[in-house]
C-alpha cells in the first residue's frame, strides 16, 4: 500500500532543477557532437575524401612491350613472344589440391610443379596470383579457358616475354634480358617504378643492357578499385603503356649466321666492318650460347656447362678479348717508320734468322732467316728481323702513336658489354704500371705485336679498315633507334701519306696474292673480290732455350692452352676496299693455317652476300672447300624465326 | 508528489490508454529505426538479408513489447522494480556459468528463440530500482552518507559482474546511468564533486608517477592505456578502426556520397559496419546533413522524455523517465563520440540503428516504461 505523501513542493523542485541541469548538459553534449561532425565532415572533408580515394584506388603498373631489335635488312633479332601462363588465386579456391589435380589432366604438370605451386600457395598471401604453369601453348591455354567454370581460382594470363629467334647467333652482340634482381637495383640509379615489378625483364648484357633506356619503354597505369582486403573490384581507367623504341643494328643476319657457323668448334672471334662507313656487319664470337635460356631462367646444369667450358662461351671475344696482335701489328711499325722517313721502300735489311740487341738474342720465326728483305717483302713473308731493326729506328713512342691513329688502344664506342681498351704501351705506361724503365727489348717485342701490346678483334678490324681507306673509320653498331638514323661517316683522313699507306697495302696484297706470301694458300681466285691481308701468330708462352734447341715449338705437340693464337686481318676487294675482317682463333696455331681460311670465307660471304661460290676459290682447293662449305650448319635467315623450345 | 495525492479517476483505463500514449516519442523512435533499416540495407550491399529484415522483425516485436509494457500501471512497475533488479543480477551471475562467448566476451544466454544479454536488461532494471529507491527515500535523507552508500552498492554489484565479462561499454553505461539518477534524485553536489575530484586526482597520480620510482602501474599497463586513449598509436590494430571510421565520416562531406555509394563501407574498410560503426556509413552516404538529422532525432526523443518527466508529478515515474532518457543519451553519445574519435572504442551500439536484438528489445521495453509512466501520470 502507498504511504501518504511525505514530501511535496521541495522534492518536485529539486528533481525538476536537477532534470533541467542534466537535460541541458545532455543537449549541450549533443551540440558538441554536432560540432565535431561539422569539423570532420565540412572542415576536413577534402582531406578525408582524398584518404578515402587512396584507400579504394590502387594504381597498377602496366608493363610496356620492349623495343624490338632488327638487323640492317629488317630481320628480327630480338622480339617479344606471347607468353601464356596459368595463375591461381588461393582466396578464390576452396580445395586447391583438387583444382590442381583437375588442371594436371588438361595441361602438362609434373609432380614437381605441383609441389612447387603448393609451397608457394602456402607462402604467399591468399590474394597474390601464383603462377602454376608458364610458357604454355595456345592449345593448352584454350583447354584451361574452356574448362574455366570447373576450375575456380584459375585464370589464364597473357604476357610478353623476350625471344631471340636467331638463337645463339647474336648471343654476344645482343646479350639477353632477365628478371631484375636486387643486385641490379643496387647497382643502377634508376627510379623507374617498372623495376619494382617482380620479375620485370631488363637487359643484363650486350646491347640489351646498353640500350636499356631506349628499349624499355614507358609504363602505363591502370587504376583499379580494391576492397579492404586488396581484392580488385573493378577497373576505373587506364593509360596504356608505351612500347620501347625499336632498334636497328648494322649487322647482317645472313653474314652473322655464316660467321657463327664457320667458327663452329673453335674458340674464336671474327669482326667484319664496312670500311667506308664503319658499319659492323658481323661480330662473331665462338662458342656462343642460346640467350633464350637466360630469359627463361637457366638451369644450374646448363649454366655450369657454360662457365666450366674451357672455350669460355660466355666471353665476348670479339670486343672483350685482348690478344697480342702478333704480326698483324707489323703494318703499324712499318707505317710509323715510313712516316718518320727512317726507312725507304726499297731499303733492305738482312735477316739471318736471329740478331743480338743489347746483349739479348732475338729470333725470326724462320729459323734460317729470310735473307735481304725490303718493306713489301717483310710483310709478305712476315719477317721479324726487319721489324727488330725498324723498332730501333722508330722507338716505342712513335710506334704507339701510329697504333692509336689506327684505332688501337682505344675503347670504341659501341653498345656492347665489356668493350676492352686493349693496350698500346709507352715508356710512361711501363714506368707507371710495372715500375720499370722501358728497355730496347720491349720495343723489339712491340714492333712484332708481342710483349705488352694487346688488341681486340674489333680494334684489329678497325685498324685494317683505316689502313685500307686512310681515314679514321669509326665502328658503328646502331643504325637507327625509333626510326631515327644514326649518323655515319667515312671518317676524317688520318694524315698518313698515301705513299706510306700504299707501301703497307702492297705488302698486304702480296701476302694473299703472291706465291710464297704467308696467306697465298688462302688466296681468292675471283679477281673482283681479291683480298689483301696479314697473318699473325702470337705466342702465349716463352720459348725456352731448351725447347728451341730441341725444336719443340710445333703447336700440334703442345696442349691447347699453350698453343699460339692465330690471327688474320684483311680487306677486300684490295683495289677498291669495301670490307675489312679480323679473325682471332684462340690457341689456333698459325695465322696462315687457322685464321686466314676463316677470314677468306667470311670476307667472300660478305662480298657475295651469302655462301660464296666455288669459283671464288683456287681450283686446286675446290674439293676440300665444297665439302667444308656444305658441312656448315647454316640457317636461312628468311625463314620464319624458329620458335624457342619450351623450357 | 505521489500518485495517490491525485484523482485516480482521471487516469485512463482500458483501450483509451492507447490514445494517451506519448505518440511523438513513438513516431521519433520509428523514424530512427527506419534510418537503421535503410542503413542495414545499404551495408548489406543493397539487400534485406542478412540484417535489415531480421531487424524489422525485431522492431515489430519490440513495438509490441513497448505497447504491452505501456499498458502496465506504473505503480505495479515500481512494486516489481526490486524483483526485476534481483532477476537481472541473477542472470548476470548465470551468464558467468552458462553464458556463450560472443566477440570475445561472455555476454548472452541462448534461450532458444533468442539470445538474451542480461547486461542490456540490467541497464533498465538498475534505473527502475534506483528510481523506486529514491521514490521511497524521504528527500531529507537523500544526501545522508548511509543512504548514499546503499544505492552505490546497488550500482557496483552489476558493474562488477559486467566488467568480468568483460564489457566495458555496458559497465560505463551502468555507472553513468546510476550516477546520473542519483544526481537527479538530489544527492548533494558535494558527493559528485568529491568523486570527480578523487577521480581526477587518481588519474593524475597514475600518469604523473609514470617513469618515477613510485610508479603506480606496470609498464605494460601504461602501454595498454596509451593504446586505449590514443588508438592512432596503434594504426594497424585498434587505431585502424577509428582511422577508417573518421575517413568514412569525413569523406561524406556536406551531403554525402549518395545512398549505397559509400566506398568505405561498400569496400569493407569500415569495421563492424552493421553494428557499432553503422553511424559512419550513414555519415558517409548522407553527409553532415544526414548525420545531423539523426542526431536531431535523438535529441528530440530526449526532449520529449524530459518534458514528460518534468510534467509527471509522480516521483518514481519522473525519475525512471529521466533515467531512461539518460541511458538513451549515453548510448548514442558514447557511440557517436567513439566513431568520431572523441572517445576510445568501447563497444556501445547506436540505439535502434545498430543491428542487434537484445539492445533493440530492451530499449523498446524501456520506452514502454516511459510510456507507462506517461499514460498513468497523475492528472
Amino acid at each position: 500500500m502507498r504511504r501518504p505523501p511525505k514530501d511535496t513542493e521541495e522534492s518536485v523542485k529539486l528533481i525538476t532543477r536537477r532534470s533541467l541541469v542534466l537535460g541541458t548538459g545532455m543537449t549541450a553534449f549533443a551540440g558538441v557532437l554536432g560540432l565535431r561532425m561539422r569539423h570532420l565532415q565540412v572542415d576536413q572533408a577534402d582531406q578525408f575524401r582524398l584518404l578515402a580515394e587512396e584507400n579504394r584506388i590502387n594504381i597498377r603498373l602496366l608493363p610496356p612491350a620492349r623495343g624490338e631489335i632488327f638487323d640492317r635488312n629488317g630481320l628480327l633479332i630480338a622480339g617479344n613472344e606471347q607468353n601464356y601462363r596459368v595463375v591461381m588465386v588461393r582466396d578464390e579456391v576452396d580445395d586447391p589440391d583438387k583444382v590442381l589435380e583437375d588442371l594436371s589432366n588438361l595441361i602438362p604438370l609434373s609432380p614437381d610443379d605441383i609441389a612447387r605451386v603448393k609451397q608457394e600457395l602456402a607462402k604467399r598471401s591468399r590474394l597474390v596470383p601464383v603462377t602454376i604453369a608458364d610458357r604454355l601453348t595456345w592449345e593448352d591455354l584454350s583447354q584451361v579457358a574452356v574448362n574455366a567454370p570447373a576450375l575456380p581460382g584459375i585464370t589464364p594470363e597473357f604476357g610478353l616475354s623476350r625471344a631471340y629467334p636467331r638463337l645463339d647467333d647474336y648471343a654476344h652482340v645482343i646479350g639477353y634480358v632477365g628478371p631484375v634482381s636486387d643486385y641490379d637495383l643496387s647497382k643502377i640509379d634508376d627510379k623507374d617504378p617498372l623495376l619494382q615489378i617482380p620479375k620485370f625483364q631488363i637487359g643484363k648484357t650486350g646491347a640489351e643492357a646498353k640500350l636499356e633506356r631506349d628499349l624499355r619503354g614507358k609504363a602505363g597505369t591502370k587504376r583499379v578499385e580494391v576492397n579492404a582486403y586488396g581484392r580488385v573490384m573493378r577497373e576505373l581507367g587506364r593509360d596504356e603503356s608505351t612500347k620501347g623504341s625499336d632498334v636497328q643494328l648494322t649487322v647482317d643476319t645472313r653474314l652473322q649466321n655464316f660467321v657463327q657457323a664457320r667458327l663452329a668448334g673453335e674458340s674464336a672471334a671474327v669482326v667484319v666492318i664496312d670500311v667506308n662507313n664503319g658499319d659492323l656487319l658481323s661480330i662473331g664470337s665462338a662458342p656462343a650460347f642460346d640467350p633464350n635460356l637466360f630469359v627463361r631462367g637457366i638451369s644450374v646444369a646448363d649454366y655450369n656447362g657454360l662457365t666450366q667450358n674451357k672455350y669460355r662461351p660466355l666471353a665476348n671475344k670479339a670486343v672483350q678479348g685482348a690478344y697480342p696482335p702478333g704480326s698483324t701489328y707489323k703494318m703499324v711499325t712499318a707505317l710509323a717508320a715510313l712516316e718518320m722517313g727512317v726507312v725507304g721502300p726499297e731499303e733492305t735489311v738482312w735477316c739471318g734468322g736471329h740478331t743480338e740487341v743489347a746483349g739479348r738474342r732475338f729470333h725470326c720465326w724462320k729459323r734460317g732467316g729470310h735473307g735481304h728483305m725490303n718493306l713489301r717483302e717483310s710483310i709478305k713473308y712476315s719477317c721479324d728481323l726487319y721489324y727488330y731493326e725498324l723498332a730501333q729506328r722508330v722507338g716505342v713512342e712513335k710506334m704507339s702513336e701510329m697504333a692509336r691513329k689506327l684505332g688501337l688502344g682505344e675503347r670504341h664506342d659501341i653498345p656492347m658489354s665489356a668493350v676492352s681498351k686493349g693496350l698500346i704501351p709507352t715508356k710512361a705506361w711501363k714506368r707507371a704500371n710495372r715500375g720499370e724503365d722501358w728497355v730496347i727489348g720491349d720495343s723489339l717485342n712491340a714492333a712484332i705485336g708481342q710483349g705488352f701490346v694487346l688488341a681486340t678483334p674489333l680494334q684489329l678490324a678497325v685498324m685494317t679498315a683505316r689502313i685500307a681507306t686512310g681515314r679514321s673509320v669509326k665502328p658503328r653498331l646502331i643504325n637507327a633507334i625509333a626510326g631515327e638514323e644514326f649518323p655515319s661517316s667515312a671518317g676524317e683522313p688520318l694524315g698518313i701519306s698515301t705513299s706510306a699507306l700504299n707501301q703497307a697495302r702492297g705488302g698486304m696484297i702480296a701476302v694473299s696474292n703472291e706465291r710464297r706470301g704467308t696467306a697465298y694458300s688462302t688466296r681468292i681466285a675471283e679477281d673482283a673480290f681479291r683480298m689483301a691481308g696479314k697473318t699473325g701468330t702470337s705466342q702465349v708462352r716463352n720459348i725456352t732455350k731448351a725447347e728451341r734447341a730441341r725444336g719443340v715449338f710445333r703447336n700440334a705437340d703442345l696442349p691447347w692452352e699453350r698453343r699460339d693464337h692465330a690471327l688474320f686481318v684483311g680487306y677486300a676487294p684490295f683495289d677498291k676496299p669495301k670490307y675489312a675482317v679480323s679473325v682471332v682463333v684462340e690457341h689456333g696455331g698459325g695465322g696462315s693455317t687457322a685464321a686466314a681460311p676463316i677470314a677468306r670465307d667470311v670476307i667472300l660471304a660478305a662480298q657475295y652476300g651469302g655462301v660464296p661460290p666455288l669459283a671464288a676459290y683456287p681450283e686446286s682447293q675446290h674439293g676440300r672447300i665444297s665439302t667444308a662449305l656444305e658441312e656448315l650448319n647454316l640457317r636461312d635467315p628468311a625463314d620464319t624465326p624458329p620458335k624457342g623450345t619450351r623450357a | 508528489m505521489s500518485y495517490l495525492a491525485h484523482s485516480v479517476k482521471s487516469v485512463p483505463t482500458g483501450f483509451s490508454r492507447v490514445l494517451h500514449l506519448n505518440w511523438p516519442i513513438i513516431l521519433l523512435l520509428s523514424a530512427i529505426a527506419s534510418v537503421g533499416f535503410l542503413m542495414l540495407y545499404s551495408v548489406a550491399g543493397g539487400s534485406m538479408t542478412p540484417w535489415a529484415e531480421p531487424q524489422m522483425k525485431r522492431f515489430a516485436l519490440g513495438l509490441f513489447v513497448m505497447f504491452s509494457v505501456a499498458m502496465i500501471p506504473v505503480w505495479f512497475l515500481r512494486n516489481i522494480a526490486g524483483l526485476a533488479y534481483l532477476i537481472s543480477v541473477g542472470l548476470l551471475v548465470a551468464v558467468e556459468f552458462v553464458g556463450a562467448t560472443g566477440m570475445g566476451a561472455q555476454r548472452w544466454i541462448d534461450l532458444g528463440f533468442m539470445r538474451l544479454q542480461p547486461s542490456e536488461l540490467m541497464k533498465i532494471t538498475l534505473i527502475m530500482f534506483l528510481a523506486a529507491y529514491y521514490d521511497w527515500l524521504p528527500v531529507k535523507k537523500v544526501s545522508h552518507p548511509f543512504w548514499v552508500i546503499l544505492p552505490l552498492i546497488l550500482i557496483v554489484i552489476p558493474v562488477y559482474l559486467v566488467l568480468r565479462q568483460p564489457d566495458l561499454g555496458t559497465a560505463l553505461l551502468l555507472v553513468f546511468g546510476g550516477g546520473g539518477l542519483m544526481f537527479i534524485a538530489g544527492v548533494s553536489w558535494l558527493y559528485f564533486a568529491t568523486v570527480i575530484g578523487a577521480g581526477v586526482g587518481l588519474v593524475t597520480a597514475v600518469f604523473q608517477s609514470r617513469g618515477t620510482d613510485w610508479q603506480l602501474l606496470k609498464d605494460y599497463q601504461y602501454r595498454r592505456i596509451d593504446t586505449f586513449l590514443d588508438p592512432a598509436s596503434d594504426p594497424l590494430g585498434a587505431g585502424y578502426h577509428i582511422t577508417q571510421s573518421k575517413i568514412a565520416l569525413g569523406s561524406g562531406g556536406w551531403t554525402g556520397r549518395g545512398y549505397m555509394q559509400g566506398t568505405q563501407s561498400r569496400l569493407n574498410f569500415l569495421p563492424e559496419k552493421h553494428t557499432d560503426f553503422i553511424f559512419t556509413t550513414l555519415a558517409e552516404e548522407f553527409g553532415f546533413v544526414g548525420g545531423l538529422s539523426l542526431l536531431g532525432l535523438y535529441v528530440l526523443v530526449l526532449i520529449f522524455c524530459i518534458a514528460s518527466a518534468l510534467s509527471n508529478k509522480d516521483r518514481f515515474a519522473s525519475l525512471m523517465t529521466m533515467g531512461i532518457a539518460l541511458t538513451f543519451f549515453l548510448f548514442f553519445a558514447v557511440n557517436m563520440s567513439m566513431v568520431m574519435g572523441l572517445a576510445p572504442v568501447v563497444g556501445v551500439p547506436l540505439p535502434l540503428v545498430s543491428y542487434g536484438g537484445s539492445a533493440m528489445l530492451v530499449l523498446l521495453l524501456a520506452f514502454g516504461l516511459v510510456q507507462s509512466a506517461h499514460v498513468h501520470r497523475p492528472r
